[in-house]
């Protein structure tokens, strides 16, 4: 028999030791895959490090990854907070970038000044409006929101290809389903010569200190806080739940679209179809990581970009499937949730 | 208009509506017995991959189709044991672990095909599940093909959605899960184990979702295509809710569906390039939603459903 026993505090000695074991123990399961798969697993997982870090341009590279991965992350982390399971952060990148391509690759003219803030703006707003369906749904009518949302990214992936191959095609695309690319004046600059490291990095480190402001020091951050812990108990003591659920829920939107704005004007400098490689998900394993942290959420998303980058050079040396890096962070996020256990309760087995 | 009555009225039309339903019946009968108990299991997109691909994998390396169906029924199984064990005991988020054991099940998924076939280009395909021919009945006019032209594989989906009706309905044990998944602690009193009545059926239904994979690789496409579920499982929970959790209504919900998505398919081939074919490719999942805000206000949830059950605790 297993019992449970509150802890009136764990410390954060406890809490960062528990998060660690189980990101060892993800790497740890992922060797047995990985052994099956008949690859050396002690050198992989040096090949992965090597890969993740080892060079100027391999940090970089990882950085770069971490990048959108920070903002989806944080993203899910605020909406979480609240309990509003905000699984749609792929679709609403989606959508973010949709608007930013819309407006950043000639519809307005001007300097770096203006137009660079007018794509962010415009792929923030039209992830938040995104977001704001599933949770008027979900306070409302008590509809699920996590099954909204994660069906709503099937919607929003449909509507970026139809827009690819309408509105939005690039006519001198040579018949591939690409935008128009993002003027140079609206794009976010390079922040290390010669590599793709870009503004973006940036702008995800200054959203998660002002995440971090928001939720520690603000009303709203009170608010988001005190409905995550209890929702009656909120109502109660006179919070408005409608508003700070449409809040948060316009926040985690809105930091998700930011991470497609990002990505095409920052990286790819166009939409394609295949922007993201499940940055939404990875989001969500970024925030559980970090414990729904904000300022954790950059140590976790460059931790998972890193896996990435890293399995990718891995799997071109030792000649195994790179989806062993989706794997090891599945198991990271399995092991985080079994530890926050540990973290939550005296665990006793009698 | 006389196009939509041209689809209406062919055979072929319902036949396909009947096989589009098939995988929406297992998961959504799959969803249900969770859900009955109390879990909601959203590892359901993950063992749909799972079941199809190793339902696939074990018919590819010479097994026979049946044997492929257990193969994938196990599997389910496995994955819903790792959730059950997540959630019931340890009573974690089903909303976080649910994504968890997706993302788990389809990573290891992907992982294990590419390992067992390093090389191809284009997906191998398999030998799959023919049309059985009842006697006499498939020979029907109409009816015939659309509800007797089907592979054992539909056959076998309804049988358990009969099983499944009379077991919950009409024996002690479902009485047991149906009670787990309202009134946890009346089941404690009445001296029923909760956790393993809650682990079996997570179990049992899990194993059942994955035969819907199962179905998209062993009798619908012969041949695994990654991200090939496509939010089946999904739609499959939208669908549970829509069902207000009664076997008959998700029979016939999952039917509905199949017939919707079938008759999207048909009319986008009819209006040829007018409008975009991703206007009706995302018409299933805007039903979806739409399905779900409808029965919203009157839904009838197992009151424990998602509240984890700790003995000593309230």
């Amino acid at each position: 028999m297993i019992r449970f026993e509150p802890r009136a505090r764990a410390s954060l000695a406890l809490i960062v030791g528990a998060r660690l074991a189980a990101l060892a123990t993800a790497f740890a399961l992922a060797a047995i895959p990985l052994a099956a798969a008949g690859a050396p697993v002690g050198r992989s997982f040096w090949l992965m490090l090597q890969g993740a870090g080892g060079t100027l341009f391999a940090l970089t590279e990882t950085l770069t990854r971490a990048t959108p991965l920070i903002l989806t992350g944080l993203a899910a982390a605020v909406a979480f907070r609240a309990r509003l399971f905000n699984i749609g952060a792929e679709g609403q990148l989606y959508a973010g970038a949709m608007a930013a391509v819309a407006v950043g690759s000639g519809a307005v003219s001007g300097g770096p000044l203006l137009l660079v803030p007018l794509v962010l703006l415009a792929a923030a707003l039209a992830g938040a409006a995104l977001m704001l369906v599933p949770t008027v749904l979900k306070v409302r009518l008590g509809v699920d929101e996590v099954v909204t949302t994660l069906l709503l990214n099937f919607v929003v992936l449909l509507v970026a290809q139809m827009m690819l191959e309408g509105p939005l095609k690039d006519p001198m695309g040579g018949g591939w389903p690409q935008s128009e690319p993002i003027l140079d004046q609206a794009m976010l600059p390079p922040i290390v010569e010669r590599m793709r490291l870009h503004g973006g990095f940036l702008l995800g480190l200054l959203a998660c200190v002002v995440a971090h402001v928001l939720m520690t020091r603000s009303v709203l951050g009170l608010r988001i806080r005190a409905v995550g812990e209890n929702a009656t108990a909120a109502a109660y003591a006179g919070i408005p739940i409608l508003p700070t659920m449409l809040a948060v829920g316009a926040l985690s939107g809105g930091l998700a679209g930011l991470a497609g704005a990002s990505e095409v004007a920052g990286l790819k400098g166009y939409l394609t179809a295949d922007l993201s490689r499940g940055f939404g998900y990875a989001g969500i394993v970024v925030a559980m990581v970090a414990g729904l942290q904000p300022l954790a959420v950059v140590p976790a998303a460059i931790l998972v970009a890193g896996v990435f980058v890293g399995a990718d050079t891995m799997s071109r040396t030792v000649g195994v499937s790179n989806y062993i890096a989706d794997l090891i962070v599945a198991l990271a996020l399995v092991c985080v949730l079994v530890s926050g256990l540990f973290v939550r309760f005296r665990v006793r087995i009698a | 208009m006389d196009a939509v009555l041209d689809i209406l009225l062919s055979a072929s039309f319902w036949a396909a509506a009947v096989r589009i339903a098939t995988p929406l019946m297992f998961g959504v009968l799959g969803a249900l017995i969770c859900e009955r108990a109390g879990v909601l299991n959203l590892g359901i997109e993950g063992i749909f991959t799972a079941g199809a691909m190793a339902g696939w994998l074990a018919v590819y390396l010479g097994l026979d189709l049946w044997s492929g169906v257990l193969v994938a029924a196990a599997v389910g199984a496995s994955l819903g044991l790792v959730l059950a064990l997540l959630t019931v005991p340890l009573g974690l988020s089903q909303h976080v672990t649910g994504i968890g054991v997706t993302l788990l099940a389809t990573s290891l998924s992907y992982f294990v095909y590419r390992v067992a076939l390093p090389n191809v280009s284009s997906p191998p395909r398999i030998q799959p599940f023919a049309p059985v021919a009842v006697p006499g009945l498939s020979d029907l006019p109409f009816i015939g093909p659309a509800l007797f032209g089907q592979t054992p594989l539909t056959f076998l989906a309804l049988a358990l959605f009969a099983v499944a009706a009379f077991v919950l309905h009409r024996t002690p044990l479902g009485l047991g899960l149906r009670a787990v998944g309202e009134n946890p602690a009346a089941v404690e009193s009445a001296g029923l184990d909760v956790h393993g009545l809650r682990i079996g059926a997570v179990v049992v239904g899990s194993a059942v979702m994955a035969l819907g994979g199962a179905f998209l690789t062993m009798a619908a496409f012969n041949a695994f295509f990654f991200e090939m579920t496509g939010g089946r499982g999904w739609i499959c929970i939208a669908l549970t809710v829509f069902a207000s959790w009664r076997p008959g209504k998700a029979l016939l919900g999952a039917l509905l569906f199949g017939a919707f998505d079938a008759f999207q398919l048909r009319l986008q081939h009819a209006v040829g390039g007018a409008v975009p074919s991703q206007v009706f490719l995302m018409l299933p999942y805007l039903l979806s939603i739409a399905a779900l805000c409808t029965v919203a206000r009157r839904a009838d949830y197992p009151k424990a459903l998602m509240v984890p059950y700790l003995k000593g605790q309230r």
